[in-house]
């Protein structure tokens, strides 16, 4: 067989995936986007950009550079917390060890979101874990729920293994002795770090900041279930165009406008990224 | 003393093996030191101390007269060649070179012009834009050296250098690297397991056997005069004979191998009568020749052709000795022929038993 053929073969499957699963749903969107909504919550066609104009206004905007904040923030976040946690488990802990501890970094991906999202209410709300034991020691209660540091901790919670995993590849692909040259060169711990082991990890970087970034600029559920009544998120906003507002065509072109801002953000890095393999 | 290296007492335990067992060493100022050994002899873990790659159980290491034991890597007077170069990828080749200059503080006006100079030395000038994927393996050596002596170290370690390259670069380099050791005249400590490489370019060579300096001479010397088993098997002493002193007199023995060859030796004040003793001959000091002391009849074994000599493989008695003789005599010989084997006195060497397995 031709390897032209062969590949279009291979790649079938993931093509039609992709082709029924991501682009058409799109395009349905992007149609249903140009129409308006109908006394009843349904679509009437049209061929209109108001609901693109109303996405612009500056309520909307807002929420938009929140969720951009929220995700930088998660991602800023992540990696400050993945990195000497991948270092610790690529570099310096003996392979005997290495896999068993892996295996608790994707643990939590055999519970359901949703069930960790409850815990964390469990664990935050005012007559939660936290609170009882302050109060055992007489300190006062904090209001750790229902806030904007309740949606960044249960998202950093979340999205942490999705770092902590590319860092790890690449810092365990790092040549042991290049570390080694760099101190036999003069560099102490923190020049070796700086000048040698974060260069030469920056694809593990760039791939696990963009898996981070990506599903938290969408967020959806940790701002639900952790957030105030207040604090809306992109994500949460697209959620009730469709179940409360019942305005399918303004959910729909945030939705798309959201899709686009994500694809515009990989084009913008595509050259990082492509160094990083993804 | 600057560039001299003492190690007293060394020891480096790696579970129950004794990598580096007990080892005193004096390297002089200057000196081309080669640590020898077969892998897995404690030469790389030797070296690895003294960069300060690993920690000591025992012992202490003096570099030109300075404790060196609290010292890390990064502070130590001394730089390492790595034995696959541990060039760092994301820096261009002047990049690398200059890399340590950066480390150690130097002006950066001043780093160019080192950088350009050190890749002149070693003949790399005009290389510094490259990228470390589009080098050759010879010039990934090169640049590997640079890197390293750019920082004018008081004791230069390279740990295999030459293992990565192929038979005909490597002996250019030896040369080249010799070279470039006696115009810095910077103390060179060198690890290998070719016995050619260690007498091509040393001054002096150690060769390790589990863990410990078991001969250390100049390469004159362990060539003609190994001390134990294992320097002689390293060395390419070929036949290696149990045998028993039969009788010491007048400067000279009398011995019997295990194989019943009857050999007259010369006496080195080691020889002790009724004694069993451990003997080396070198192939190329016997010949196959009608005349001479030490001669006996063989009959030829097996042929090894090596384009400019021949080992033939000697039945003689119980024993299968080697012989190399040059090509243009051995032409004409047959397997089977019976043939004359002359064995001098003064080529028998005495060699002392070795701890544990030989190679």
């Amino acid at each position: 067989m031709k390897p032209r053929r062969q590949a279009i073969l291979l790649l079938l499957p993931c093509l039609l995936a992709l082709g029924l699963l991501y682009l058409f749903p799109q395009a349905l969107m992007f149609g249903a986007s140009l129409g308006h909504r109908s006394a009843y919550g349904g679509v009437v066609r049209g061929l209109s950009a108001s609901n693109y104009a109303r996405a612009l206004d500056p309520i909307y905007l807002k929420i938009l550079a929140r969720s951009f904040g929220l995700a930088f923030a998660t991602t800023a976040l992540c990696l400050l917390s993945a990195y000497p946690v991948a270092y610790w488990l690529g570099i310096k802990v003996t392979s005997r060890w290495r896999n068993a501890l892996l295996v608790l970094v994707i643990l939590p991906f055999w519970t359901s979101f949703l069930v960790r999202m409850y815990a964390w209410i469990f664990m935050l709300r005012s007559e939660g874990l936290v609170n009882l034991l302050l109060g055992k020691l007489g300190l006062p209660p904090l209001g750790l729920l229902y806030n904007d540091f309740a949606v960044m901790l249960g998202q950093v919670y979340g999205e942490l293994p999705f770092m902590i995993l590319p860092l790890y590849a690449s810092l365990e692909k790092l040549d042991r002795s290049l570390l080694e040259a760099a101190a036999d060169l003069g560099a102490g711990p923190a020049r070796s770090l700086w000048r040698v082991t974060i260069p030469l990890t920056a694809p593990g970087i760039v791939a696990g900041c963009v898996l981070v970034f990506i599903p938290s600029l969408g967020a959806y559920l940790a701002p639900d279930l952790l957030g105030g009544a207040r604090t809306v998120y992109i994500g949460n906003l697209i959620q009730s165009q469709f179940a409360v507002a019942r305005d399918m065509p303004f959910g729909s072109a945030l939705s798309f406008l959201l899709s686009l801002t994500v694809l515009a953000l990989l084009y913008v890095f595509r050259r990082p990224l492509r160094a990083a393999q993804l | 003393m600057r560039g001299a290296v003492q190690v007293r007492g060394l020891r480096k335990l790696f579970g129950d093996l004794r990598a580096v067992d007990d080892v005193d060493l004096d390297v002089r100022p200057g000196e081309f030191l080669t640590l020898l050994g077969p892998s897995g002899c404690g030469k790389t873990t030797l070296l690895r101390l003294l960069a300060g790659f690993e920690e000591p159980d025992a012992g202490a290491i003096l570099i030109s007269g300075q404790d060196v034991a609290p010292l890390p890597p990064y502070r130590r007077p001394v730089n390492t060649v790595f034995q696959h170069f541990a060039l760092f990828p994301h820096r261009s080749v002047a990049g690398n070179v200059a890399f340590g200059l950066e480390m150690g503080g130097t002006p950066a006006a001043e780093v160019p012009a080192r950088v350009a100079k050190a890749l002149e030395m070693v003949r790399l000038p005009g290389f510094g834009e490259r990228r470390i994927d589009q080098l050759s393996g010879g010039q990934k050596q090169r640049v590997a050296l640079a890197r390293a002596v750019v920082l004018e170290p008081e004791v230069l370690l390279l740990d295999e250098p030459m293992s990565a390259l192929d038979l005909k670069l490597r002996k250019e380099m030896q040369v080249e690297v010799k070279n470039l050791q006696e115009r810095l005249k910077i103390t060179f400590i060198f690890v290998t397991h070719d016995q050619d490489e260690a007498l091509t370019m040393s001054d002096r060579i150690a060769v390790i056997n589990q863990g410990r300096i078991e001969q250390l001479g100049a390469p004159e010397e362990l060539y003609d005069r190994p001390r134990t088993r294992f320097v002689a098997d390293f060395l390419a002493v070929k036949n290696l004979l149990e045998a028993r002193v039969l009788e010491v007199a007048a400067g000279r023995v009398t011995l019997k191998t295990r194989g019943g060859v009857a050999l007259s030796a010369l006496d080195d004040g080691g020889y002790r009568a009724g004694a069993d003793v451990f003997i080396g001959i070198r192939p190329e000091r016997m010949s196959l020749a009608a005349g001479g002391e030490n001669l006996v009849i063989g009959t030829l074994d097996d042929e090894i052709y090596l384009g400019d000599r021949t080992d033939w493989r000697v039945r003689v008695e119980g024993e299968l000795l080697t012989v190399s003789e040059g090509a243009h005599l051995a032409r004409g010989r047959r397997r089977g022929e019976r043939v004359n084997v002359s064995l001098p006195p003064d080529a028998i060497l005495r060699l002392e038993p070795s701890p544990g397995p030989t190679p």
